[in-house]
């Protein structure tokens, strides 16, 4: 399809457009017809024994929300929590590597991606390791006397919250990262040739430049979160389930498959009302610059 | 200077942020430390310990001992490099379109891609069952096929076509002046210079396939790959191959990575 001879003989009008159907035949297919699936789904009737069929049965979602509020709820918690300790730890980072990191810029990027050769799943494992009660970190500290026996950390929303932000933070840098790159050097200087402080320079220039990369990484982080279900599964307890490990429950073990879908149709309007602010804000093809 | 708040360059404010630099990178690095050490430890049971139990290689000697989890592996690497070579091949032309023509798709194009890369994960996995579901397609190796290469697709996209924003259209037509048809010039002129673009996005597929857990989990059925073996064991007890392979495939791909950036340094493209 991405033959430019018969591109040319189309004509020029023609050309994007023929460029474009592989990619977008796929992302209908596979992104774009599961999504309308998924909600056709969650307006389905029925039970595990017989099957659901489609039936404009909105009660899932009111069951959703009555039912799972509290999960609900402490996913956006959560969600919230961990992208905005993310932010605030990264940004000197960033802020460091973009102004000061001179030649070697390109090897901290890489040390920071470092982590991502180990899979995801066993970082978080590491983690349970390392605060499980005599691990690593806990057990020496009950050896010394430091911390009385019975303190744990797993399994209590402090674990969660920090795993969700250990495994966020590469995913924020990047994106803060790429908007103080932009940030033109002049502007600075000329702020503190204008008799700026350094610490008024850093609050009415050089962060209001990097909103943007604030908020991207902040949609990214927080989405991403609000969705996850493996640091509430290794590192949490019952106390500390989220709407993804109920989206699951739902799907692989009551087999309450328009529940399942309607939990993720709420966590998808949640997305189009992410993406919709933005958009409005700082233009749909900026979005594209910071994602990846 | 390059140029940053403190132009009198002894500020004790920069030499706070290198240090918490330092800090914040042991931080990151600390759970990898924990792995490969432990990869390490004896395991009289079969079970990684949380104490400290000696050294011993062990693990490294029977790597490729539990036959379900290196079939697993075996899994997470016929994906990913399917994923890698079906998305980049799909993203190449959409991202050429992109970074070259105004049209009247490009926005809602722009949007559908951003929407493919924001969407958490949980809903791409869940929409992909409900259709697998509706469908009656049962759940397998082909599924989880489909679902990586349709997440990997989108990041290929901007990764390619940022390559292909950064060319000189000259070139290409340049060519087309000297009679290269373009077909000829698209293989001759264009691909080449985009080549480190496409091979960026291969890696990218690649690696986010390989570790991905959530997505696979709803369209896996009964097909294990390495993430989800691993995260099967979490409640059972993780034996130290996981470890020993976790800690292989770190090494490698770290010194693969340090070698793409000397050799990508020395040709003078970086």
């Amino acid at each position: 399809m991405s033959d430019p001879v018969s591109v040319r003989r189309l004509g020029r009008g023609a050309a994007p457009y023929l460029l474009s159907l592989p990619s977008w035949a796929y992302l209908a297919a596979f992104f774009i017809i599961p999504l309308v699936s998924m909600l056709s789904m969650s307006l389905a009737k029925g039970n595990p024994l017989v099957g659901y069929a489609f039936a404009w049965n909105f009660a899932e979602f009111g069951k959703a929300v009555t039912q799972y509020n509290t999960q609900l709820i402490r996913s956006f918690w959560y969600g919230a929590l961990s992208t905005f300790i993310t932010l605030v730890i990264t940004y000197p980072v960033a802020y460091w590597i973009a102004f000061y990191g001179g030649k070697h810029k390109g090897t901290f990027l890489f040390l920071i991606l470092l982590p991502f050769f180990v899979s995801f799943v066993i970082r978080t494992l590491a983690w349970q390791f390392i605060l499980s009660d005599q691990g690593l970190l806990l057990g020496t500290l009950k050896a010394l006397h430091l911390l009385p026996k019975t303190t744990y950390v797993l399994s209590t929303p402090a674990a969660v919250v920090g795993g969700l932000v250990y495994n966020s933070v590469a995913y924020y840098i990047l994106p803060l990262y790429v908007a103080l790159e932009k940030v033109d050097r002049r502007v600075v200087r000329a702020a503190g040739d204008l008799y700026a402080s350094p610490s008024a320079t850093f609050w009415k220039v050089i962060l209001p430049l990097s909103a943007p990369g604030i908020f991207a990484g902040f949609l990214l982080v927080f989405v991403t979160n609000v969705g996850d279900f493996v640091n509430a599964a290794v590192l949490g307890g019952p106390g500390t389930r989220m709407i993804g490990n109920i989206i699951q429950y739902n799907f692989f073990d009551a087999q309450n498959y328009p529940m399942a879908a309607a939990l993720s149709s709420i966590l998808m309007f949640l997305l189009i009302l992410a993406i919709y602010l933005y958009a409005r804000v700082f233009g749909a093809e900026q979005i594209q610059e910071y994602a990846a | 200077m390059s140029g940053g708040l403190d132009e009198g360059r002894q500020s004790p404010a920069r030499w706070i942020l290198a240090i918490y630099t330092g800090v914040f990178l042991i931080y990151t690095l600390v759970p990898i430390a924990v792995m490969i050490a432990f990869s390490f430890n004896q395991a009289p049971n079969g079970r990684v310990s949380l104490r400290w139990l000696g050294f011993s290689l062990d693990g490294y000697r029977n790597a490729f001992a539990i036959g379900d989890l290196t079939t697993a592996l075996i899994h997470s690497l016929v994906v990913a490099l399917v994923a890698m070579v079906v998305s980049v091949v799909l993203a190449t032309p959409l991202a050429i379109a992109l970074a070259r023509y105004r049209y009247r798709a490009k926005t809602v194009t722009d949007v559908v891609i951003f929407a493919d890369i924001a969407a958490p994960a949980v809903v791409v996995g869940a929409s992909l069952l409900s259709l697998f579901l509706t469908l009656n397609l049962p759940r397998g190796l082909f599924t989880i096929f489909i679902a990586h290469i349709a997440f990997d697709v989108a990041f290929a996209v901007v990764v390619i076509r940022a390559r292909v924003a950064t060319l000189d259209r000259s070139l290409d037509r340049a060519a087309a002046d000297l009679g290269a048809t373009p077909w000829v010039a698209f293989w001759t002129v264009t691909f080449p210079l985009i080549l480190p673009g496409i091979v960026g996005a291969g890696m990218l597929a690649f690696a986010l396939s390989i570790d991905d857990l959530i997505i696979t989990s709803f369209v896996a059925g009964q097909t294990l790959t390495f993430p989800l073996w691993v995260y099967g064991a979490v409640k059972t007890g993780i034996p130290p191959q996981v470890f020993v392979l976790s800690t292989l495939i770190f090494v490698g791909g770290a010194a693969l990575a340090v070698a793409n950036s000397i050799v990508a340094h020395r040709s003078g493209r970086s």
